[in-house]
């Protein structure tokens, strides 16, 4: 519902722009908001009420610092206790000298089975064997995935299709280890229900007579409002050591992860990103704060980024602006990399703020236009590309003809051009706080119509005097005359 | 005709068509089974709502203020219906009851009657789609650990126990083993299944499970496919690829395509409802888990905004526990009448 809560926020804290103090009544429809936010972050209800109460407390009676808005103040507030409650951080391992023994518990589907597979890669490259363990003994082949995961990571798979028993295949499990001197051992438990009484017992059964070092609760990111029930159960039947939140790749807010750390008190190791077994990172308290509160995470906006974009090519264009050159040719590159399904849409959605737009692209076929314009530019000869200005009537004519299109397209690209070849040019040298600055002025602007195009950045016309400064500036005249007059007398 | 009617009757058309029916006796005891499954599966829900509604109202009434109001909220978005609807069903209840004493019974029955106009919508609850000659196709979508193969077992369980010939394709070609999981619950329920290896194209698997069907021929024919998120578009391509060569055998088929929602997803339930929707033109939902502590009201917006109804329900991990999904039973289950009047 809310894309951007800063805007929300805006609008909530208009009246109040640049006044005075944070008070229980001016802050009281932008908590509204900020709960409501997190309330389809699926954060829990209670976790919620307790998280706002302590925030009020501590905003109250601030000063609203100078060149913030109360809204901005309020969210950077929210945002800081957000990181406090997830925080630490701590993804270490805590790996032991002889022998390290994880378990691994969770809801049914919540991802265990492939989070015990990363989770072995990751301990696999820090050049330790690893021995995983099939415990789920319900579900119908759990035991082959393990030894399909196991071959692919080339980790050795202990299981026992005999036993019924998940306790003594983990105990076997451990001697073997211990026998053949492989230093962790990763148990990979059945999925269960919360309100499970048997499994659950199953569960605390292990965890006496296997003693595992770590036990790990993994968390389904999508999870809602019941996160806080399992959690709640989870950790009353074994002492967790740490959390790993699933399937935060999608656009799953993730706010569980707000409820079941509440809940558990325990660390957040990792994050699951995807269902390559490299998928799995370290947990990020600030880029989850901003998911949560439907902010954008600069951060991951910018792994992206580099992912995808050509950085060699980044680094040229870059290089090409900052001598404040910036052609068709440049434009047709940049527009080539970022021409890529789903990409823009995706990136606007992280940059704080822009949730508007990214609204407005998603009716847009972006990529058709695309076409159009790479056709329209490749029609041109090189020296129209590095030197749009010489493209007159006839030129444009010729260039619409070969590209297929009308000549008002072309015209269209070219104002587009200009617009988008001025903005580069007062980008470039810039830091990324002043071009993010930038970007979202464009917004509020409404320049970023898809409908609509980018407008030249005008010049400035010099300052306007005020009726009362012309006066003043008369006034001031008028004494310097009189005063050369009386000295000339 | 008689296997029609069966599929076609509903809980409350049970006595009618009993009669005509050869094993009315069984069928009508199943009917009474699956109701009292339901509300099994609901039961935790209910504990939780009945408690807390019953401590809003400690005397005979109470009246109805700000606070009040919130604790209703509260209660309302603890369902995962979202604040959208909570919202709104908190500003109805303020408008009637304002500034008055209010009787639980009053009040829940007016909770439970707009959240019954919301889960039934304009036209009435529509059985499964059936093909009117050869097999049926179901294809069944759904995020990863949302139980999409435990819910087809269920699903072929239900057809087999009907009286149909099943035949599974397992066309989830991509996690490890999730194809031997399908083969192992084929021969419990006793259904025939094609496979491929691990990594094969999962059209080419749903191709030859529907020529299968066709040869055979088979009365059912479900399609599991791999678990995605909605917002892999690539992946939800692959989907869309599946429906069209489906649909190159049987024009109209798939007949049903089910998107498996897994009851303790939260808000998110509802970008899975949209992009599904929109990959394959989904036509219900198999709200999976109810069994546990979650109460799965997402399902409740993804109904308002997509028209998209629950076909069926998961309440257990045995091959039984599939039930259709009837939105009084839900409500009822919800707010539960027995207890409430106390």
């Amino acid at each position: 519902m809310f894309e951007s809560l800063q805007e929300g926020l805006q609008a909530a804290f208009k009246s109040l722009r640049g006044k005075g103090k944070l008070t229980e009544a001016n802050m009281r429809e932008g908590l509204r908001l900020v709960e409501q936010s997190m309330l389809e972050a699926d954060v829990s209800y209670s976790v919620i009420q307790d998280f706002m109460a302590r925030v009020t407390q501590e905003a109250l009676g601030q000063k609203v610092l100078g060149a913030l808005d109360p809204g901005q103040q309020l969210v950077g507030i929210v945002h800081q206790h957000l990181i406090n409650v997830m925080g630490p951080v701590d993804p270490s391992l805590n790996l032991k000298g002889d022998l390290t023994v994880f378990m691994m518990c969770g809801l049914q589907g919540s991802g265990k089975t492939t989070t015990c597979g990363k989770l072995a890669r990751l301990i696999q490259g820090q050049g330790k064997k690893v021995l995983l363990v099939a415990a789920d003994l319900q579900r119908p082949a759990a035991i082959d995935q393990l030894h399909v995961i196991g071959e692919q990571l080339g980790v050795e798979v202990y299981s026992d299709r005999n036993e019924k028993d998940p306790v003594k295949v983990c105990q076997k499990a451990v001697q073997l280890a211990r026998s053949q001197h492989l230093p962790v051992v990763i148990l990979d438990t059945a999925g269960r229900l919360a309100i499970d009484q048997e499994l659950m017992q199953q569960l605390s059964n292990i965890d006496r007579h296997v003693h595992p070092d770590q036990a790990y609760l993994v968390v389904d990111g999508m999870t809602g409002q019941d996160a806080v029930e399992s959690a709640r159960a989870f950790n009353s039947a074994l002492e967790l050591d740490g959390l790993i939140m699933t399937k935060l790749d999608g656009d799953a807010r993730g706010g569980a992860v707000l409820s079941v750390k509440h809940v558990t008190g325990v660390p957040i190791k990792f994050i699951g990103t995807g269902e390559r077994f490299d998928a799995l990172e370290p947990f990020r308290p600030e880029g989850m704060a901003g998911r949560i509160l439907g902010m954008g995470d600069i951060v991951e906006m910018f792994r992206t980024a580099q992912e995808t974009f050509d950085q060699d090519q980044m680094r040229q264009t870059e290089e090409r602006l900052r001598q404040g050159e910036f052609n068709l040719e440049d434009f047709r590159k940049h527009l080539d990399q970022i021409a890529r399904p789903g990409l823009l849409q995706k990136m606007l959605g992280l940059i704080p703020g822009m949730g508007d737009l990214k609204k407005m692209m998603d009716g847009v076929d972006a990529e058709r236009d695309m076409k159009g314009l790479f056709g329209i530019i490749d029609a041109m000869t090189p020296r129209e590309r590095r030197n749009p200005q010489i493209i007159d009537q006839s030129r444009r004519i010729r260039i619409a003809k070969g590209a297929g299109a009308e000549p008002q397209a072309v015209n269209e690209l070219l104002k587009q051009f200009d617009g988008m070849a001025g903005l580069m040019k007062s980008m470039a040298g810039k830091g990324m706080g002043d071009r993010l600055k930038m970007a979202q002025d464009i917004q509020k602007q409404g320049l970023f119509d898809p409908g609509g195009r980018l407008a030249k950045p005008k010049q400035s016309t010099g300052k306007r005097l005020t009726n009362s400064e012309r006066e003043q500036h008369a006034r001031q005249l008028e004494r310097e005359r009189r005063r050369k007059k009386r000295r000339s007398d | 005709m008689g296997i029609f009617d069966r599929f076609r009757r509903s809980a409350t058309s049970a006595a009618t068509t009993s009669v005509t029916s050869p094993d009315s006796a069984t069928v009508a005891a199943e009917q009474k089974g699956i109701f009292a499954r339901l509300k099994q599966g609901l039961q935790k829900t209910t504990r939780l709502l009945q408690t807390d509604v019953r401590d809003l109202f400690k005397s005979q009434g109470q009246l109805l203020d700000e606070d009040f109001l919130n604790q209703l909220f509260a209660l309302l978005v603890r369902t995962d219906m979202g604040v959208g609807p909570a919202q709104e069903v908190r500003t109805e209840v303020q408008e009637h009851f304002r500034g008055r004493v209010v009787e639980m019974e009053e009040l829940l029955g007016f909770v439970r009657a707009k959240l019954l106009t919301i889960m039934t919508g304009d036209e009435a609850e529509e059985p499964l789609r059936r093909a009117a000659s050869g097999p049926t196709v179901m294809l069944v979508v759904g995020v990863n650990g949302s139980g999409k193969t435990t819910s087809i077992a269920k699903l072929a369980q239900l057809m087999r126990n009907e009286g149909h010939s099943v035949v599974l394709g397992a066309g989830d070609t991509f996690r490890a083993a999730a194809v031997q999981q399908l083969t192992v619950w084929a021969e419990r329920v006793g259904a025939e299944i094609v496979t491929a290896p691990t990594g094969s194209d999962p059209a080419s698997v749903a191709h030859r499970a529907v020529a299968r069907a066709i040869e055979k021929p088979c009365d059912i024919c479900i399609i599991d496919t791999a678990g995605r998120l909605q917002t892999q578009t690539n992946l939800m391509e692959e989907l869309t690829k599946v429906r069209r060569v489906i649909a190159k055998l049987i024009p109209d088929a798939p007949h049903e395509v089910l998107l498996v929602l897994d009851a303790t997803a939260g808000q998110n339930g509802i970008s899975q409802a949209k992009g599904f929707s929109d990959a394959v033109q989904c036509t219900g939902i198999v709200l999976s888990k109810l069994d546990g502590t979650a109460k799965g009201g997402v399902v409740i917006p993804i109904r308002r905004q997509f028209e998209l109804p629950v076909k069926f329900v998961g309440v257990g991990e045995g091959a039984d526990d599939l039930v259709r999904f009837e939105p009084q039973a839900f409500v009822d289950a919800l707010f539960s009448e027995t207890t409430v009047g106390l």
